[in-house]
């Protein structure tokens, strides 16, 4: 019956991604006909030999090192994003938890810049900015956790997001000042705070694989009992849950993603709120299917706000997380009223 | 059998429990009571082994509750909580399904024949058509009975009950209390219960566990355990108590101060 569900909602998302990559790669700012396009795409497969005359080299750029790149990045971060979000929901039980909400993006975004804009990356070669990202994304994640408990060890819902947004506040100040410290444009502080996936490259679609490779098994492995804790901590612990396990490992893959997802994109807000409650009400509370689809939905939802952030005022970009918020926030305040009526 | 070695749990150094030493033997109707605020809650939730006791240990079959991997101890005890399962968007069967999480592996699958002991639990309990609908649609009397088919469908041999009986009406509280009777003695189940209605504990229950100040104050057959002098003791309250007309055992008659 699940399986049922998992083939006929995966297929179906699937399929609708692959159309959205076919047409976000066609269109772009640099006016290359979407036949051009396509038949540079087609002569980069290693087994259809290329003689290299049909097409100009920057055509050829642009298409693959600029376009393909980007839509792949856009599927990836939406990915990540949207699991970190499901992965968040779950374990704490919060239907209003995503990593922007919680600060997490937040605190990663603080930690890369300071490694990007003070050219710390040498230690740890490409990995540094996002293991340094983790870092300071864990260590939000345990403040905000910390500030919300109350004395009994439970957790509103409210005052949860509250601590998160009382975190994003200090920690997004604290990223304006370093790049007005350091030699950056203004354009980099819009890029840490309202995430861009302009001007990245093949390196950053590498980097975010293994994260996603790690990350989707991990939670998919979780996904039951995600679905046993949504009856509360104590029946999963009877039912055979290693609650305290549980948790940890979900959060910690939860911030894995989000830190890689930030390290290559700044923070882009609210596709880990909006993207699970939309496969919420359309396939129900099974984590189950919620995971799976949650990483696919994301990559639709990203991929269509960054087609959008680029294509809508071209040649001009939008930044990437205006975009999502604009269609997040209204959301996230839908959520918030749904949920205050169902508790009153 | 399970056993509270010298058990002991305090809150911010507030004792709440003090040396609880208690057997409980396998295949026996256990009732806990005692006045509000006396830890009865608390001393399930040591027994269950989702608290740890500050000194002391509980030993389940003589290796300390601590000791056992979580599923393994939910293949051999289940619990019913006082709080109820929550109002959620899951149906009926996918709850009772749940249950079965202690014996799958990690692939989700299982030897035994979990969907047909689902089915037969839900049938057991009498929500047959209510199978497909979500627990948000159920009223609180029928989630306390998703929760109960829950139970069973987990298949263990102890059971433990957090004041089962306290939001139901009289009706469903008979209901309730017969079937897990009938239930424990089909299966010879070990059940561990607190009690509010000292009535009901005493219709029940073979044997009585009485907690107060910390402590283990009484124990034994309800005839044995419900006296006035300790009703007295323990609640503060002046009582009667007759022989029920039918069964025998001690029922308590509330008397008015003034």
């Amino acid at each position: 019956m699940m399986r049922h569900k998992l083939a006929g909602y995966g297929g179906a998302a699937l399929l609708l991604l692959a159309v959205s990559i076919i047409i976000s790669l066609s269109i772009g700012s640099a006016g290359i006909s979407i036949l051009d396009v396509w038949g540079i795409l087609v002569h980069q497969l290693p087994w259809l030999s290329y003689d290299g005359t049909a097409w100009e080299a920057n055509q050829i750029a642009v298409v693959t090192q600029v376009r393909l790149s980007r839509v792949l990045l856009a599927v990836l971060v939406g990915a990540s994003l949207a699991l970190a979000g499901a992965g968040f929901q779950g374990v704490l039980r919060n239907p209003l938890a995503d990593p922007y909400t919680l600060g997490v993006a937040s605190g990663s975004s603080a930690g890369a810049a300071f490694i990007i804009l003070f050219g710390y990356q040498i230690i740890l070669g490409t990995w540094t900015i996002p293991l340094v990202a983790f870092v300071t994304g864990a260590v939000t994640l345990f403040g905000v956790l910390w500030l919300s408990r109350s004395k009994g060890g439970g957790m509103s819902v409210e005052t949860l997001i509250l601590s998160g947004v009382i975190m994003q506040a200090f920690l997004g100040a604290f990223v304006s000042f370093m790049v007005a410290m350091s030699d950056g444009v203004v354009n980099q502080i819009l890029f840490w705070l309202m995430g861009s996936l302009a001007t990245r490259s093949w390196d950053n679609v590498y980097m975010l694989v293994p994260f996603l490779a790690l990350g989707i098994p991990l939670l998919l492995f979780y996904a039951k009992a995600l679905n046993l804790f949504a009856l509360g901590e104590r029946h999963a612990a009877h039912m055979g849950v290693s609650v305290e396990r549980t948790k940890l490992i979900v959060l910690i893959a939860s911030t894995l993603l989000t830190a890689a997802a930030v390290s290559v994109s700044g923070v882009i807000g609210f596709v880990g709120l909006v993207v699970p409650h939309l496969v919420r009400l359309i396939c129900g509370p099974d984590y189950r299917l919620i995971i799976p689809l949650s990483a696919i939905g994301g990559g639709l939802f990203v991929l269509w706000a960054d087609t959008l952030a680029r294509m809508a005022l071209s040649p001009r970009e939008i930044p990437l997380g205006v975009v999502t918020a604009l269609i997040g926030a209204p959301f996230f305040a839908y959520l918030l009223r749904r949920h205050k009526i169902r508790n009153r | 059998m399970i056993e509270a070695c010298s058990v002991n749990y305090s809150i911010e150094d507030k004792a709440i429990l003090k040396g609880i030493n208690f057997t409980f033997n396998k295949g026996k109707m256990y009732g806990i009571i005692g006045p509000n605020g006396v830890g009865k809650s608390t001393f399930l939730h040591l027994l269950s082994g989702v608290v740890e006791p500050t000194a002391g240990e509980v030993l389940l079959d003589g290796v300390a509750i601590s000791a056992y991997a979580r599923k393994k101890l939910a293949r051999r005890m289940a619990v019913l909580q006082q709080s109820g399962l929550p109002p959620l968007g899951f149906t009926v069967r996918e709850v009772v399904q749940m249950a079965r999480y202690p014996y799958q592996n990690w692939l989700g699958s299982e030897q035994a024949d979990g969907d047909s002991l689902v089915d037969e639990a839900i049938t057991a309990m009498g929500l047959d058509e209510l199978r497909h609908r979500t627990m948000e649609q159920l009223s609180g009397g029928e989630r306390q009975r998703v929760a109960l088919a829950k139970l069973m469908a987990q298949e263990p041999s102890i059971i433990l009950l957090d004041e089962p009986t306290t939001y139901l009406d009289i009706g469903y509280q008979l209901q309730l209390l017969d079937t897990v009777r009938q239930w424990q003695r089909d299966k010879k189940l070990t059940v561990i219960a607190v009690m509010h209605d000292l009535n009901l504990a005493s219709l029940y229950f073979d044997e009585l566990l009485v907690l107060f100040e910390g402590k283990a104050a009484a124990s034994g057959s309800p005839a044995k355990v419900l006296t006035d002098e300790l009703i007295k003791r323990v609640y503060g309250a002046s009582v009667s108590l007759v022989a029920h007309p039918k069964s025998g055992v001690p029922q308590i008659i509330l008397q008015p101060n003034t």
